[in-house]
Formats: C-alpha cells, sequence, structure tokens
C-alpha cells in the first residue's frame, strides 16, 4: 500500500476540517469505549484472562521456531500446502502463482489487514485476475478506491448517504432508491453472492494459528470468510508468522479477550476453524488449501526492543480509545495501520525515517495501554521510537536543540534560576493586566491556538529565597533586641 | 485507593517533606507550590524545600531523549532523597519520579530511584491518605460550583482519583460536579501540543465543552500543564470559567487571579 505517513500533520489537519466525518468519529469516541467497557465488565475473569494470554503469546514468541515448524508439519498432514513468504513481494507472488496454476479469474477475498500491507489486491488486478472484497466494509471501500481507516470496521468514515451515492453509481440499480441502511446491506448481499458462486480462489486472513492441529481461527461477523474458504475451488489463507499459538485452547482463551475488546461481543456471529481441502466423503469445501504466512520483518522485530508489539492481537480497542485518532482518523496516519497500534507498527514495518510524525502523535495518556488486551505498553514503545527518531536526528533540529538546551539549563540551577529569575518578571509585567498572552515570541506552537498564562510576578524560587531572607532578618532582629 | 499508599500508616507529626515544586508552579504560578506549603504545614509536616531543584525532565525524556534526561533524573534524586516523603503537587511529574525514573536508570541509582519513588506522593494522595489532613476550623467562603479535570498521568499512573474529590468534600464542603468523558485527554500532553497544535485544539475543545456543559464555575485540577492548556483555550474562546489548581483551592486561596486571568 502506497504509504504517505510523512504528511501526518497535513493529513490530520484536512481530516479536522472535514466536519461531517469528524461528526461520525466523535460517535464512534463516545460509543465505541461504551460497548467494550460493558463487555468486559460483564466478563469476571477479564484482566486474569489478559494476564494468562499475555503468557501464552510471550511463550510462543520465545519458541516461534518451534510452533511454526509444529503448525506446518500439522497443516501439511491434514492436506494443506505451507509457504513461507519472507516479504509482501514474496507473498503476493506466492498467491499469484496459485491463482494461476488454476487458471483462476475471479478472487473472493475476506477481510485482511496482511494483504493490506502487501497490496495483494493491486498487485493481482494488475496480473489480470479479478479481485472482489467481501467484507461488507472492504467491499464499500473498494468501490470507492479507498483504504481501510479503521482495522476492524474499514468503512468508519463513509456515512450511508456517501455509501447510497456510491451504490448509485456503481451498481445497475434501475429504478431502486435503496432509501434504508437495511436495503444498501442487501444491495451489497446481492451483488457479492453472485461473485462468490463465480470465485475460483478464495482468500481469508487468520486471528490465530493452532500449532497442535495445524488448524487457523477466523472471526467474522458476516459469514463471508466461510463462503470465501469454502465456495471456491482454492483456499489461501494469507496470515502472518507471529499469529501461531500452541493449543487450539489459547486460541479460544485469545478470542474471549479479542471479541469484547473489538466489537464489545461476547462472541462475534462466526467463529470458524479451517482443517483443510475438503476430504473423501465431505460434501463440500476447498480443493486445495494452501497457508502463506508473511515475515516482513517481524523476525527481526522479534530480536528488538518492540518484540511486545508482536502479542497485538488486532482489536482496535487503541484506536477507539485514542483521543488523537479518534480526532483526525486512521486515513491521516497515511499507512495499513493507524492510531497508536499502527504508529509502533509503521515505522516498524516501514521506516521510521517514512513515518517519524506517527510516535509523537501521542500525549502519553495511558488509555489505550489500560485497555489493550494484549497488555502492551503502547506509550512505552511510542517514547521509545522518539528515543529513536532523536538519536537518528529526525527530528526537528529546533526542538531537538531546544529540549537539549532546556536539559542542560535545567542540570545548572543557579543558571537556571538567574535566568528565569529575569524573564518571568518581565512577562509578569506585561501580562498581568490581561491575565494572558495572545501572541508570545518562541511560543507560537502554543499561542496559535490558545492563549498563554501570563505568570506571577516572580519565579516560586525568587519569591521564596525573598520569604526566607525576610524571616532571617526578623528573627535577627528579635535575636539583637532580647 | 492508591496501593502505593496502603502501605504507609498516618506519620506521627513533624516528619520532613520535601516540596518538589516543579518546573510549571516555579515559573508561572508559585501560588500553588506556597498553597501546597500551607496545607502541609497545616497538616503537621516540617515542610522543606530544596532550592537545588528545576525541573524533572519530563519535557526531554517524553520527547525521547533519554541521554539528557538520566542526568537531571540522577540530580532530582539527590535533591530530594533526604526528606522522610516527596510531596508533589503534579500528578505527571509524581509519575515521572516514581514510575519512570527507575526505568531509566541502573544499578545504584535505580536503587536510589526506587528508594524514592516508594516515598514520593503526588499533593492530594499525600494530603487525603498519608496525612489525612483536617478540616480547617474556619468556614469556607460560598464557592460557584466546581468541576475537576483528572489528569491522565495521575489518573493512570499515580491512581488519582478519589483523593481531590474527597478533600473537596472534606475541607470546602464541595461537591465535585462531574465531568462527561473525565478520563480523556485535555490534549495537552507536554510538547505534543505545540507540535501537533490542530489536534490539540480539537481535543482541548472537547475537553472544554464538558466542562461549560456541567456549568460549574470553576475548573479545579492538580497538573498545572492541563490546566495552563485549558485555560488558554477557554481564555481565547471567551468562556467564563474559573482555572485553579486544587491546592489554591483547598487553602481557600480565591483572591489570586485565577489562571489566565489579569488582575
Amino acid at each position: 500500500m502506497e504509504q504517505h505517513s510523512d504528511t501526518f500533520l497535513e493529513n490530520a489537519s484536512a481530516a479536522l476540517k472535514n466536519s461531517a466525518q469528524a461528526e461520525r468519529r466523535d460517535f464512534i469516541a463516545l460509543f465505541a469505549p461504551l460497548i467494550r467497557t460493558a463487555a468486559v465488565e460483564g466478563f469476571a475473569e477479564f484482566d486474569t484472562l489478559r494476564a494468562h494470554v499475555k503468557r501464552v503469546r510471550q511463550h510462543s514468541l520465545d519458541h516461534l521456531e518451534y510452533y511454526l515448524g509444529k503448525f506446518e508439519h500439522e497443516a501439511v498432514h491434514n492436506g494443506n500446502h505451507v509457504h513461507f513468504a519472507r516479504d509482501g513481494a514474496e507473498m503476493n507472488s506466492i498467491v499469484l502463482e496459485i491463482c494461476q496454476q488454476h487458471s483462476a479469474r475471479r478472487v473472493a477475498k475476506g477481510k485482511s489487514m496482511v494483504t493490506e500491507e502487501t497490496g495483494l489486491n493491486s498487485f493481482l488486478q494488475r496480473a489480470g485476475l479479478q479481485v472482489m472484497e467481501t467484507d461488507l466494509g472492504e467491499y464499500i471501500i473498494q468501490q470507492a478506491g479507498e483504504t481501510p481507516s479503521h482495522i476492524v470496521a474499514p468503512a468508519l468514515h463513509k456515512s450511508a448517504g456517501e455509501i447510497r451515492a456510491l451504490f448509485q453509481s456503481k451498481h445497475d440499480l434501475g429504478a431502486r432508491e435503496l432509501p434504508e441502511t437495511v436495503d444498501l446491506v442487501s444491495e451489497a448481499r446481492q451483488v457479492l453472492r453472485e461473485h462468490f458462486m463465480k470465485a475460483d480462489v478464495g482468500i481469508i486472513g487468520a486471528n490465530a494459528l493452532i500449532a497442535e492441529n495445524g488448524y487457523s481461527m477466523l472471526v467474522t461477523n458476516e459469514g463471508n470468510g466461510d463462503l470465501c474458504a469454502n465456495l471456491p475451488r482454492v483456499l489461501i489463507v494469507c496470515t502472518t508468522i507471529d499469529r501461531v499459538l500452541p493449543l487450539a485452547q489459547d486460541a479460544t482463551a485469545m478470542l474471549r479477550l479479542l471479541v469484547r475488546s473489538a466489537t464489545g461481543q461476547a462472541q462475534t456471529c462466526y467463529t470458524s476453524f479451517y482443517s483443510g481441502p475438503r476430504r473423501e466423503n465431505d460434501v463440500d469445501g476447498p480443493i486445495e488449501t494452501h497457508f502463506v504466512l508473511l515475515d516482513n520483518k517481524r523476525s527481526d522485530i522479534l530480536g528488538g526492543d518492540y518484540r511486545e508489539m508482536l502479542e497485538c492481537i488486532r482489536c482496535g480497542a487503541c484506536l477507539n480509545h485514542c483521543p488523537i485518532y479518534t480526532s483526525v482518523g486512521g486515513h491521516a496516519y497515511g499507512w495499513v495501520y493507524p492510531g497508536p497500534m499502527g504508529s509502533i507498527l509503521t515505522p516498524l514495518l516501514t521506516s521510521l525515517e517514512q513515518s517519524n510524525a506517527l510516535p509523537n502523535a501521542c500525549t502519553s495518556c495511558g488509555r489505550c495501554a489500560e485497555v489493550c488486551p494484549a497488555d502492551i505498553p503502547l506509550p512505552d514503545l511510542l517514547r521509545d521510537l522518539r528515543h529513536e527518531e532523536t538519536t537518528k536526528k529526525l527530528n526537528a533540529p529546533r526542538w531537538r536543540r531546544g529540549l537539549k538546551m532546556h536539559a542542560w539549563l535545567a542540570r545548572h540551577p543557579p543558571l537556571y534560576q538567574a535566568l528565569t529569575g529575569m524573564v518571568i518578571p518581565v512577562l509578569n509585567l506585561f501580562g498581568r493586566r490581561r491575565g494572558s498572552f495572545k501572541r508570545l515570541p518562541l511560543a507560537s506552537g502554543w499561542t496559535g491556538q490558545r492563549d498563554f498564562p501570563a505568570p506571577q510576578k516572580g519565579t516560586f524560587m525568587q519569591l521564596y529565597k525573598a520569604k526566607l531572607k525576610r524571616q532571617a532578618a526578623q528573627e535577627a532582629k528579635r535575636n539583637h533586641e532580647h | 485507593m492508591n496501593e502505593h499508599a496502603e502501605q504507609h500508616v498516618a506519620p506521627p507529626r513533624g516528619i520532613r517533606v520535601a516540596l518538589f515544586v516543579t518546573c510549571l508552579a516555579d515559573l508561572l504560578r508559585p501560588s500553588v507550590a506556597f498553597a501546597s506549603i500551607k496545607l502541609l504545614e497545616r497538616a503537621g509536616c516540617d515542610v522543606i524545600v530544596p532550592l537545588q531543584q528545576t525541573c524533572c525532565g519530563q519535557p526531554a525524556y517524553n520527547n525521547g531523549n533519554y541521554e539528557d534526561t538520566i542526568p537531571l533524573a540522577k540530580q532530582v534524586i539527590a535533591t530530594l532523597e533526604g526528606a522522610d516523603y516527596v510531596v508533589v503537587p503534579s500528578g505527571s511529574c509524581a509519575g515521572m519520579i516514581t514510575h519512570h525514573y527507575p526505568k531509566l536508570l541502573e544499578g545504584q541509582w535505580r536503587d536510589r530511584a526506587l528508594q524514592l519513588a516508594a516515598n514520593t506522593f503526588e499533593l492530594t494522595v499525600f494530603l487525603a491518605e498519608i496525612v489525612r489532613i483536617k478540616a480547617p476550623g474556619k468556614a469556607f467562603p460560598k464557592l460557584p460550583a466546581v468541576t475537576y479535570h483528572d489528569g491522565c498521568a495521575g489518573l493512570r499512573e499515580m491512581g488519582i482519583r478519589e483523593q481531590p474529590r474527597q478533600l473537596l468534600r472534606e475541607l470546602c464542603g464541595i461537591e465535585v460536579k462531574e465531568l462527561n468523558h473525565s478520563d480523556v485527554c485535555c490534549g495537552f500532553g507536554g510538547t505534543f501540543c505545540a507540535k501537533m497544535p490542530e489536534i490539540s485544539a480539537k481535543m482541548v475543545d472537547d475537553k472544554l465543552k464538558n466542562v461549560m456543559a456541567t456549568g460549574a464555575g470553576i475548573l479545579a485540577g492538580g497538573d498545572l500543564g492541563c490546566l495552563l492548556n485549558i485555560a488558554g483555550r477557554a481564555r481565547r474562546h471567551g468562556e467564563d470559567i474559573e482555572v485553579r489548581h486544587i491546592a489554591e483551592l483547598l487553602c481557600q486561596d480565591l483572591d489570586t487571579p485565577a489562571i489566565g486571568q489579569g488582575t
């Protein structure tokens, strides 16, 4: 996917000016935390389970090679083909090759952020394949030529009115006007049904890979994943190596956290386990099945300081609870993964040079870490990325130098106090009448949006030292009088 | 209830408390530090203000400049560690000392940081749970309704939520009019508000909307950063709200002009 994270501030500025979308984001900011809180509070063991799943995830990552080997062995035993792809380009070529082997023309695709990461759709389309997204949200943005703005709800940014206009321009509707939301859904269902029946290859993602039995697990609310998996002749599951868990019960334990955190449900409408191709007496199912497991720098992340990020289960709770994400929306982040998790993943999966604004889109408020079902210290990882940014001198020199100078001054108390003791009374002199400044030299970042409250008549240190002096003088005077 | 506080029994009178003023109170609002001293003395503490203190290092630290934060952290530790307790009139600076210094430092310095962290408290936690300050003899003047802003670091790192409300109730007879979405950041975030001013402005506008919706005349809070941000935006928009630090309110100091207000 094309990246424009380097213009985050401009993207954000444009997003803030789109008031219709801003209103919908405000609604999500209120609504999503409510349903998540209700679901989590209704499940007494959430925190215990979170700690348990964290240990399981850590263990799986500690022994990733073993569990991947075990998964591969079991999956092959079940009749699957297992491929490993070093990077996105390799994943795309493997998928294309499978499609070509079967002379496929049509692909039905389930929702997969991994294939957004690798740009699979456009790659297959360039090779002449017809690729249809079948998740309703993904279908909408595919029709609109847009990218997901949320990892769970990709078309979150679009209103019913926009979707209606889109269908009116893209579908042959005749006299139908699709007045209600339900009409929009059935219209999409109708179009998608036909495609499911005609598709030669189905491509889906996975929420987990289970090492003990070689199955993959997928949750959806629309059932489109199952139609992609069962109707076409060939099934390809595209996911990443870090999804592997030792046991089936680990996957279901993770599921309890995932669904409550993502949509506030206790369970999604569909939870499916895919074992492999149709067996001799099966009445349906694909004839051939493949797993394509992508690395794309995850091995590097595993060996580095941001390893905990691999424990992310892609629930989107950090997005829904981040006041910056809900202010500017997912597109501002300029790549596949937005919000707090995206501000960490984007620099790791692309480069910090292209995306160093993202780790700065954080006030360290800690709300993301509080709700993260994988218990990832997101604000700490974001700060560590800012550390890397400043070490590599990627941030603006005036900020870097200014902060360095401030820290240096703070380490020299007499100088610091002498300097601030000169500046503060002057600011007080000019500001005390009005109480605040509309403009202030060197502080345009602050005063562009808000007044700068004027200081009181001196620094505390000045006033306090003066007070100590007065007290000492009085005491000396008293002693003298006695 | 702050877990950190539970392990401490109420101390005898005459304990030595070092006040960490914080740079924002030092530079922009000394009345917060003077009010803190008054409250601590009223609670029976001997307050010392180490004169070598400047800033806890959050600006550099939050921007990822760990190298320059480390010597500053050591300086703060050496300046404060002699006292029985360290009290900080800011949740975020208290969080910096108690949670982030130990992460930054190694070896003996880490041990010293942990020792200091164990004795360091945010002001309202210290007053409500450690020294259990009593209501003053004199009646509190009639106040406009008060709403309260929970700073994020105080709320999530330091477990501060009930303590300021309890103090306002017990010392001032005020029941806080709660803000909707009080757990959402006001958009300050240290240098964030200057680096991403447009996004920050959207966040502080959301906060101000909720503040004004309470109908309260005073917004109190425990973190000057947030309060300067909210007061500055309120001034810019001409919103009629007095923004004050909780220490000033608890001290019944209403003569000092509110943050951003003229004389």
